[in-house]
């Protein structure tokens, strides 16, 4: 059976046309929204840290904050009014939507019935994606993108640390058997519904650049539209395990030799940004920084504004989690007391210890508690940032809500060296550089 | 008999849908484990569900506080790694 009309909203044409990742020309005219509804993953693949966010970084995986389905409908609403472009709305993270399901359908419902010329798209790692084809289906998506790096379970072994299935977690190639058979099996299931999908791979070189070519062969016989492959992103900030081991990322020269041995019918994607998984805009111009945060019923409100770079453009007050004023060794949570510094330009001024007011002392197990957080947003309340070795979800959000800007980018590092990184990164970041990685887009 | 969510938990929630016992909740921002009702997946599964999804390193523990994915487990970076 295929579901695609001939032509009008939601036609063959359409579908690729206006779709800025599918069409080279469409990402000039057209802009995308990313939702980001899917916190949760199945698996882990060593190019990612799901990390909740980071201000400085802008690859899949990597948002300012996650929506509830009914933040996401009003963030799109909103959009809608910015971006007059706007003509589709994917799915693509933090996590995997498909390990995220209900609340990306339950998104997706009042979507179609509000904005039913957008065009619904979704990433995925593909290890649910046979089971969910149908409610991909039934619920109007009409372009879902696989991440699939690898057609040897040996060569998954080295991509794939984990997956979760059937009860439990799986490694080795156990993990990377699955994690294939049910990308193929997800991948023919929507080739059958007459979805148009698109491959992503992510070029990892020393790992699997052997196996591109014959992804291109295989997805381009199925009828797969087009087939991205892209640089790995890696840094030892990113805290992924490629970054951290110090696997980089191709060269330019490797990524042009891998592409030039896929000659498949699959349109060869070269056009993609690698967006992160809140993007919003055009390809290449993310405005999801323009967008302000959405106001809910009730519920606390997740940020996904930053704060203004020409307010920090003078001196930046930073508060730094640190037990001896050396390194940045203290976890947000933990920490009694912050370092509170003046920066200006190359000059760091340290001004002052402020304590924070706790009820529950010295047991390291015990929570945050609302009280202890609120002192700490109390205390902290004229910075523009603060710098901790480490720093849970919710005070993240509570600071960031604020407009100060948490950072977990520095753990151990030198106190002095974090905080020039730190505020030059404040100045800089006006929200502008985008796109992302891996599951993404 | 319970788990418990530590602060190193990341908030993603892949754990609520998981458990057998809905004793997993998301509440202004932070994942708990309610006590009364996690039976550490007794008489449902032979693991622990919350335990097995989980990507954290350090984000639940047993009763003793001791880390069911003790550190280096879940991302396969040696401890002296993750510090430098
Ligand atoms: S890249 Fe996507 S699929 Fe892989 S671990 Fe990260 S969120 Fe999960
Ligand atoms: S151990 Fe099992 S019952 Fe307890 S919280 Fe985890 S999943 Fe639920
Ligand atoms: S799976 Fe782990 S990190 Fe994610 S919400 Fe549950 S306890 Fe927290």
């Amino acid at each position: 059976m295929n579901i695609v009309p001939e032509s009008g909203v939601g036609s063959a044409s359409a579908l690729v046309e206006e779709h800025p990742c599918y069409s080279a020309g469409a990402a000039h005219r057209y802009a995308r929204l990313h939702l980001a509804v899917a916190p949760a993953c199945n698996m882990q693949c060593r190019y990612c840290n799901r990390k909740f966010d980071c201000a400085n970084e802008s690859r899949p995986g990597v948002v300012s904050g996650v929506l509830s389905p009914e933040q996401a409908v009003q963030r799109a609403g909103e959009a809608m009014r910015r971006l007059p472009h706007l003509r589709v709305i994917g799915f693509a993270g933090p996590g995997d939507p498909l390990a995220n399901r209900e609340r990306v359908f339950a998104t997706c419902k009042p979507l179609r019935l509000q904005f039913p010329e957008l065009h619904l798209c979704l990433s995925t790692n593909g290890l649910c994606l046979p089971e969910s084809v149908r409610d991909i289906v039934d619920h109007g998506i009409r372009h879902v993108t696989i991440t699939l790096n690898t057609l040897d379970p040996e060569v998954g072994a080295a991509i794939y640390s984990w997956v979760f299935w059937k009860q439990r977690r799986r490694r080795g190639l156990e993990a990377a058997r699955i994690v294939l058979e049910q990308q193929l099996a997800g991948l023919s299931a929507l080739l059958a519904q007459g979805v148009l999908v698109k491959v992503n791979t992510v070029l990892i070189p020393g790992v699997n650049a052997e196996q591109v070519p014959a992804i291109n062969r295989l997805v381009s016989a199925a009828g797969v539209f087009s087939h991205n492959v892209m640089p790995l992103i890696s840094a030892p900030e990113h805290g992924t395990y490629y970054g951290v081991m110090g696997i980089s990322g191709p060269s330019e020269e490797e990524l042009h030799q891998v592409r030039s041995r896929c000659q498949g019918s699959a349109h060869l994607m070269t056009h993609c940004r690698q967006c992160r998984a809140d993007a919003a805009g055009l390809l290449g111009e993310d405005r999801q920084a323009e967008l302000r945060p959405v106001s809910l019923l009730g519920n606390r409100v997740i940020p996904i504004h930053r704060p203004k770079p020409a307010l920090l453009a003078k001196a930046v007050l930073l508060a730094v989690a640190t037990s001896t004023g050396e390194r940045v060794d203290t976890h947000f949570g933990h920490a009694h007391s912050f370092r509170v510094y003046r920066v200006t330009g190359e000059r760091i001024e340290y001004l002052e210890e402020r304590r924070v007011p706790r009820y529950c002392q010295g047991d390291d197990r015990c929570e945050v508690t609302d009280d202890v957080l609120d002192n700490a947003l109390q205390v902290l309340r004229d910075c523009q940032g603060v710098i901790c070795a480490r720093i849970g979800y919710t005070p993240w959000q509570a600071l960031a809500e604020r407009g100060i800007v948490p950072d977990n980018n520095h753990a151990n590092r030198p106190v002095r060296e974090a905080l020039r990184q730190t505020a030059l990164q404040l100045q800089e970041n006006s929200g502008s550089r985008n796109c992302g990685l891996a599951a993404a887009c | 008999m319970a788990l418990s969510i530590t602060e190193e938990c990341v908030a993603c929630q892949a754990c609520e849908p998981v458990c057998p016992n809905d004793a997993i909740r998301f509440k202004s921002g932070i994942m708990r484990i309610d006590k009364n009702a996690c039976t550490e997946c007794a008489g449902y599964h032979e693991l622990p569900q919350c335990v097995e999804i989980c990507p954290v390193e350090g984000a639940i523990t047993n009763a003793d506080g001791t880390p069911m994915n003790p550190p280096g487990t879940l991302t396969g970076i040696p401890r002296k790694k993750k510090s430098v």
